[in-house]
């Protein structure tokens, strides 16, 4: 069963008074069916631009097209969006069943039917055995499976989710976020996924817009963002990335892509930090003139040949490894 | 409680015999002013008023007994069940319009006015009448309402009523009137609370599930700002039942309430009866607040 269910925003953005200026100029199209995460370091305006698509943000100027039609005059409940808040916001009155049903009730749905279909929704999320409960009786990764089912009963073409993961320890985190993959594989909605964590991005998108300052850096899917970084700050946000300047131009090179040799000269460096990470070695080289490199290092390239501070190396990396920052 | 409380953050986890006993008696220090004020200005006082109601009195004096007399006159008397029955609806009336006003001033302040500078501004406004003395302020009804008042001059002067409006003062209209001005901040500070604490998200969340607003109102504001009302339904209520000075002034007279019994039997000299009558009193508005906290849990709010 595919839904169709394309996104689409044009021109978007978003002033507040005058000066302060939260989006800027949005403008993307997304595949029914993908799951987008809307990446970048708080105040970037990826919250404000869900919250735009949502429709509890009013846009400034431009337009939001869900399978094709404008819903940018509609109010939330009309854009077959749903939206799963930061923290849940789960109604502390009513137990998890009443949550779930909630937008059934406002529908003026009958209470057994509205309670089958919630129950439905719950058995979905795997939180079945728990409908009598009230929210402050659930843990954390608990109460988000409910937000999910209640999100979810609206049956929405797009679905909302901001910074779904973050208010999770890093265990559960890691599961939920298999979990939200199954579910969009299983539902075939669009996701858009707002969070700060490019893990996450990485993990579950496959398309990330990494914006920042209000505009969008760089769209593109994982792989692409990751190693063919558009800018200086894609490169430093997403991580694992010199930025190397070179005869007036600059350049990422992934870290796991640089060689540290001891009997090689031509780049010369001196090793100034040196971390263990379990299955990687991390060694951070100086340079005079240049900014600190990172090396990551296999366990075992490194163990060949170990390296300790203020030991001289060669830096090499293959040319295919640079790219170009603007 | 308290006592309790601070003994067991006291007590080490190693706690020997002797020094387990000086963590008590550190605990029973700490928690004695407390026990000192309550018991001097609150314990005590009704203690003696509880006994006073059981003395005996004549026209002109009155010596300790323990006689029954008191109350037998007070639950039999036909006079007592009116008086409560006027008593009961000044409250019920002052309630229910001091939790309209009083929701919809809080509604108003909480969600419609944006910014939190304009929140506290027009909530300390809400307040400034309360800097003058409760009588003044009722006082100062009767030459608006009198009749040559402004009230009635203003109506005529527009046509609408052809002589004084009567009732308008010293009437059960007049008590109402100023009970619910002088007590709907009661029920306004508390539902404001209330409200301000109410997770903004959760109106957001309604929304999304497509409420509408009166339905974001019922389902959402009202059940989660029930503690707000309960609290300003308590003030409200036990200020109105214990009220005597708002009912003689602003009926003339002319209207009876239990703390008027109560003030007038104070005012004879009649020490035991005025005990008796005050002790039901009490008793009457312990078991009105204690069937209203059946309905709200209000240690949440606290």
């Amino acid at each position: 069963m595919t839904v169709e269910s394309t996104l689409e925003l044009h021109d978007v953005s978003k002033h507040y008074g005058k000066d302060i200026i939260a989006v800027n100029g949005f403008t993307q199209r997304f595949a029914s069916g993908s799951y987008v995460c809307l990446l970048g370091p708080s105040g970037c305006g990826k919250t404000t631009t869900l919250r735009m698509i949502a429709g509890h943000e009013t846009t400034t100027t431009g337009d939001i097209k869900i399978n094709n039609n404008s819903v940018t005059k509609l109010p939330p409940a009309k854009r077959g969006t749903a939206m799963m808040f930061q923290n849940y916001a789960l109604f502390p009155h009513l137990n998890v069943r009443d949550n779930v049903a909630f937008s059934l009730k406002m529908r003026g749905t009958d209470k057994p039917a509205r309670h089958k279909r919630a129950d439905e929704l719950l058995d979905m999320v795997d939180m079945g055995s728990f409908g009598d409960r009230l929210p402050d009786q659930l843990s954390g990764g608990q109460q988000q499976r409910v937000a999910l089912a209640r999100a979810l009963i609206t049956e929405p073409s797009v679905l909302l989710l901001d910074e779904p993961l973050s208010a999770l320890d890093p265990f559960l985190r890691v599961r939920m976020r298999s979990e939200l993959s199954r579910l969009h594989d299983e539902l075939g909605i669009t996701f858009v996924h707002v969070t700060h964590s490019q893990d996450e991005a990485l993990a579950l998108a496959d398309t990330v817009v990494l914006m920042n300052d209000a505009k969008i850096e760089q769209a593109g899917t994982p792989t692409e963002i990751y190693n063919q970084p558009r800018t200086e700050f894609v490169a430093r946000f997403m991580g694992g990335h010199n930025v190397i300047e070179l005869s007036g131009e600059r350049f990422a090179v992934r870290s796991d892509h640089i060689r540290l040799d001891k009997n090689a000269h031509d780049w010369p460096a001196t090793v100034s930090f040196v971390e263990f990470l379990g299955s990687t070695v991390e060694v951070t080289v100086q340079r005079e003139g240049c900014a600190d490199i990172t090396a990551t290092l296999k366990d075992d390239v490194f163990q060949q040949q170990p390296l300790a501070i203020g030991d001289s190396v060669g830096v090499e990396w293959a040319q295919s490894a640079q790219h170009k920052l603007v | 409680m308290s006592s309790t409380t601070v003994k067991s953050s006291s007590a080490k986890p190693s706690s020997a015999k002797p020094s387990s006993a000086k963590n008590t008696l550190v605990g029973w220090l700490m928690a004695s002013p407390l026990v000192l004020i309550l018991g001097c200005f609150l314990l005590l006082p009704i203690i003696a008023i509880v006994a006073v109601s059981f003395w005996a009195s004549t026209e002109y004096s009155y010596f300790p007994a323990f006689i029954f007399e008191n109350y037998e006159f007070l639950l039999t008397s036909p006079v007592t069940l009116s008086v409560y029955i006027k008593t009961f609806m000044f409250t019920g009336i002052t309630w229910f319009l001091c939790l309209v006003i009083g929701f919809t001033v809080a509604y108003f302040l909480a969600f419609h006015v944006r910014t939190l500078p304009m929140q506290i501004g027009l909530f300390l406004l809400c307040t400034v009448p309360f800097w003058t003395s409760n009588i003044i302020r009722m006082i100062s009804w009767i030459p608006f309402l009198g009749r040559n008042g402004i009230a009635n001059n203003a109506l005529q002067d527009m046509g609408l009523i052809d002589e004084p409006l009567e009732w308008l003062l010293f009437s059960d209209f007049a008590v109402i009137l100023a009970f619910v001005h002088l007590f709907t901040l009661f029920m306004i500070v508390p539902i404001f609370n209330s409200m301000m604490r109410l997770d903004r998200s959760l109106i957001e969340a309604a929304v999304d599930a497509g409420a509408s607003s009166r339905q974001v109102l019922t389902n959402v504001i009202i059940p989660l700002t029930k503690p707000g009302i309960m609290i300003g339904s308590i003030f409200v209520v036990t200020l109105v039942m214990g009220d005597f000075i708002t009912v003689r002034f602003m009926s003339g007279g002319q209207s009876a309430s239990v703390g008027r019994v109560i003030s007038n039997e104070i005012a004879l000299l009649q020490y035991p009866a005025a005990s008796a009558s005050a002790v039901v009193l009490l008793l009457t508005v312990l078991i009105m607040i204690g069937i209203m906290l059946r309905f709200v849990d209000i240690r949440k709010e606290l």
